[in-house]
């Protein structure tokens, strides 16, 4: 216990992104640029069938009338979308069939970050499908997974394999015309994880992607379509880290989660894209949208994020809560430190009788910081019975930084209850005194202070999704203190 | 399809006639202002949905109507203010009538109250105190994408000044009676402008009465200065009839050591919005803004407030009630500010709301925006029904089921309405809220209107 402590300050006092490495490997790119004929070139690279490239071109047609909304609490600079290389590949020979086949750099890379991609590691009873630059790599347990009926392989593969599915449910939740980034990721996306849950099936491990932005220059545009049928259970969680660039890189991705009937999907984030530096150059803009739909009656989707990386968060994981009784939750704790900014929230949407949502969210802010929550509960009118319960905490460490909320609450039925509060603070000084008086040093106190701060959400992750969270909160806080 | 060009293009019209219009003996002090605002409000334009601190409020019903403008009132036209009489017994006040806005003796200069508060028309206090009212006037409202403030600031001809010089108090609070009144469907504008000098107090009651039933629509800003060590209150009731709308921008601006408190009682109106900003601009500074409204059939009652703590050791208060019947729909709109340097700021809002039947529905957006870190700010909103467990526990002692329910609806508007500091007022409003909420006063007190 002391040791891991040991360990833990060990990594905490040695500071900075420590994911920042590139890796050396052969990667296979198209030309800069966004255009009709690129859209069609990555459709013919990933061999597509037809109603796939249609959708593409549907969507940036779309695309070119939208505008970049401008309503976020975010200073963005210009995004110059002809500068972005939409699609990265690393080479490597078609279909690695083993894990021999995987280029040895690519899998040294994934060992570096944590991820068990070696099929023996059985005991980390983890399920991996790894995204490098928005093509997935190897996705490992296939065959255990296929025993049982559930599929869980790479969106491209889901394209080619399972057509029918893939079409009954690509844009079902998230539409081509959603938004600006949502449809630039329906024309562009070159990747993605997809699974589908069969009926009454739990999935007996944790699925799990993991999201790698290797190549400069690029734009990372994935796509996660999660499927869980009748009955089913299924825990996803997904973890990103990039290089440490001058540049800021895109990543707008789509995540679709459909829950039938008395279905349940746990879907958990840990957000470590590279922040930027001290002085707030470079780092991901992480323009994220996604969204659940409850679609039959008694099913649950249940989102947890921790949100550390990235020089802009812009997102805002939903719920539609269609079915009677349906249940959605959202826990989030978000950190900008240095120059990020992050304004993230939720949605739920009531629609179904007797159907109830939980929001917790805590956002912390040091440095020259600006955290912002917004999130809308919607109580439609035929939402009988509609519950909701927000909270949502702010922690300001230092002067500079800014913690904003801004909730919508619209009912429309007389029988809803809505619950909403807020509440902004700093660290008490009687709290960093008690720990002073007993030897912890205050940056210590802090660490201690937030952990406990955050707990009630990383309660809500995985296991080893936990241990990780609480060790990125203290790094990402790492030097805030004064 | 889109109402608002049209609105605009009469409105330009009216600009473009000003040398006739609006300008006629207007004094230069307003006039200076009004080229800019105008062209900022053709920027603008009407707000509408699209923009954020309209999302919940449509405004078509009531711009979209044509009205007649309204600039100066003519001599005949206070016959009916003249005969009016506020029927709040012991309500110990200094009273005045205004008609759709204007001052009734507009040309006979200021007025001295005993005490030394000195009342009058906006056009005789550009004459009678020229460096104060270029000091003050159009210095604190905002435009903050809200067309309608330079509007105001571009059409309004006239309206209230108020004055309390250094260390005058009030003896008894200022009652201020604008009546509506009309023979045809007119859209008003007034403009009010309130200075209470530092050490100076002042109470100020402002009761809105529709007394004909023409369709109305009322633009009103108010810009408040309260000096150092100042206080400054103000009450608003508004009854009003449910053809009229009724937009308020006030804004309230504080030195240090001031206290400022203000309360919108909404008790009838087709569409009624009040927006509020208090700017803490001094240390030690001191604001509550409550609201309540009590809504029915189609009306549409909208709360906007925003607290903008500038400086620190601030405090302020945000409590806003309502309840909602029938197909009325409500909507809360709150910001609590506070600025880099605002340091010990503790700033709370609460916004809470009873909807009592299917088709009412509200809209709550409280927000919080901070940017210091010694800062204690919390806000909690809630929309739903009665407590069954208070309304078990009355039934359980023998209360009856409608009987209880009222108890509960009034315990919970009198929150809102034991903050109004003159007593005689905070009885009458008590009544009338009781009244209202057995259905005993579906209109407004001593209508004669028989509007829907």
């Amino acid at each position: 216990m002391e040791k891991d402590q040991d360990k833990l300050l060990g990594e905490v006092t040695s500071g900075e992104y420590k994911y920042g490495f590139v890796t050396d490997i052969e990667t296979e790119i198209i030309p800069k640029g966004l255009s009709e004929d690129v859209v069609r070139l990555i459709s013919s690279k990933k061999e597509e069938p037809g109603w796939m490239l249609e959708f593409r071109l549907k969507a940036f047609r779309h695309w070119q009338t939208m505008k970049m909304p401008k309503w976020a609490h975010l200073n963005i600079p210009e995004i110059d979308f002809q500068d972005i290389i939409y699609y990265a590949a690393p080479k490597q020979k078609k279909g690695p069939d083993s894990l021999s086949d995987v280029d040895p750099e690519l899998l040294k890379t994934f060992d570096k970050l944590g991820i068990p991609l070696e099929e023996q590691k059985r005991l980390t009873g983890v399920a991996v499908d790894a995204v490098m630059d928005s093509v997935s790599v190897k996705t490992t347990f296939r065959e255990t997974l296929a025993e049982m009926g559930i599929i869980f392989c790479s969106f491209s593969e889901a394209v080619k394999e399972h057509p029918t599915l893939v079409q009954k449910y690509l844009a079902s939740v998230v539409p081509y015309t959603d938004n600006f980034f949502a449809t630039l990721n329906s024309a562009v996306f070159s990747d993605g994880s997809f699974c589908y849950i069969p009926k009454g099936v739990r999935c007996p491990m944790e699925l799990s992607t993991y999201f790698r932005i290797n190549a400069s220059n690029t734009g990372q545009f994935e796509r996660t379509l999660l499927i869980a049928d009748e009955d089913a259970y299924v825990s996803y969680l997904e973890g990103c880290t990039a290089p440490m660039r001058d540049e800021n890189q895109l990543h707008a991705a789509v995540v679709e989660i459909v829950a039938e009937r008395g279905a349940e999907v746990k879907y958990s984030t840990v957000q470590n894209w590279y922040p930027g530096d001290k002085e707030g150059k470079g780092g991901i803009f992480n323009f994220v949208t996604k969204r659940g739909i409850c679609k039959g009656d008694d099913s649950k989707i249940s989102w947890t994020q921790v949100e550390t990386g990235s020089a802009i968060t812009w997102k805002y994981p939903s719920c539609i809560l269609r079915g009677n009784n349906s249940t959605g939750e959202f826990y989030s704790v978000a950190v900008t430190n240095n120059y990020q900014q992050a304004d993230t929230g939720t949605k739920m949407i009531h629609i179904g009788r007797n159907t109830k949502s939980t929001i917790v969210s805590k956002g912390i802010s040091a440095g020259f910081g600006q955290n912002s929550y917004r999130g809308l509960v919607k109580v439609l009118g035929k939402a009988e019975g509609a519950r909701n319960f927000s909270q949502c905490d702010s922690l300001l460490l230092g002067d500079k930084c800014g913690a904003h909320t801004f909730p919508y609450i619209e009912v429309d039925n007389p029988s809803a209850i809505v619950e909403h509060e807020a509440t902004t603070s700093r660290i008490g000084e009687d709290q960093i005194f008690y720990c002073n008086q007993r030897g912890i040093s205050t940056e210590d106190a802090i660490g201690l202070i937030v952990n406990g701060y955050a707990r009630e959400v990383i309660n809500k992750l995985p296991m080893e999704f936990a241990v990780e969270a609480q060790k990125l909160l203290q790094i990402s806080l790492e030097g805030s203190v004064g | 399809m889109d109402y608002r060009p049209e609105v605009t293009g009469r409105l330009t019209e009216l600009w473009e006639g000003r040398e006739t219009g609006i300008l006629k003996d207007s004094p230069e002090i307003y006039n200076r202002y009004r080229t800019e605002a105008f062209s900022e409000f053709l920027r603008l334009g009407i707000p509408d949905r699209k923009n954020e601190a309209y999302k919940y409020t449509n405004l078509e019903k009531s711009f979209g109507h044509r009205y007649e403008q309204y600039f100066s009132p003519k001599p005949g036209d206070f016959r009916e203010a003249e005969r009016f009489h506020c029927e709040v017994e012991d309500l110990d006040v200094w009273n005045m009538v205004l008609l759709n806005g204007f001052f009734p003796r507009g040309d006979e200069g200021l007025a001295m109250l005993p005490g030394g508060i000195w009342v009058g028309s906006m056009k005789a206090a550009a004459r009678q105190f020229p460096s104060l009212v270029e000091k003050h006037y159009n210095k604190y409202a905002q435009n903050e994408n809200d067309g309608l403030v330079p509007l105001n600031t571009a059409l309004a001809t006239d309206g209230l000044f108020l004055y309390a010089p250094k260390n005058t108090v009030n003896t008894k609070p200022i009652q201020i009676v604008n009546l509506l009144h009309s023979t045809q469907d007119i859209f008003a504008q007034d403009r009010n402008l309130v200075v209470v000098e530092d050490g100076a107090q002042m109470s100020l009651l402002v009761c809105d009465h529709a007394i004909s039933p023409q369709h109305y629509l009322t633009n009103t800003v108010t810009e408040v200065y309260v000096g150092r060590n100042a206080r400054f209150e103000i009450i608003r009731v508004q009854n009003q009839h449910n053809d009229s709308g009724k937009i308020t921008h006030t804004f309230i601006h504080q030195e240090r050591d001031s206290f400022a408190s203000s309360n919108n009682i909404t008790l009838h109106g087709g569409l009624v919005r009040n927006a509020t900003w208090h700017r803490l601009n001094g240390e030690n500074a001191e604001t509550h803004s409550y609201g309540l409204f009590l809504a029915d059939k189609h009306q549409h009652i909208a709360n906007f407030v925003k607290v903008d703590h500038a400086a620190p050791n601030c405090n302020s208060t945000q409590l806003f009630k309502g309840v909602l019947d029938e197909n009325a729909s409500g909507a809360f709109n709150g910001r609590i500010m506070v600025h880099k340097d605002a340091q010990k700021t503790n700033a709370f809002q609460s916004s809470n709301s009873i909807i009592m039947s299917d088709t009412a529905r509200m809209d709550t957006k409280p927000q919080l925006e901070i940017y210091a870190d010694d800062v204690k700010c919390s806000h909690g909103a809630t929309v739903g029904q009665l407590d069954e467990n208070a309304l078990f526990y009355l039934r359980s002692r023998g209360i009856d089921a409608r009987e209880a329910k009222l108890m509960l609806m009034f315990g919970f508007a009198h929150d809102v309405i034991k903050n109004i500091p003159i007593e005689a007022l905070r009885e009458r409003i008590d009544n009338l809220v009781l009244q209202r909420l057995r259905g005993e006063l579906s209109r407004c007190a001593s209508c004669a209107i028989q509007c829907n």
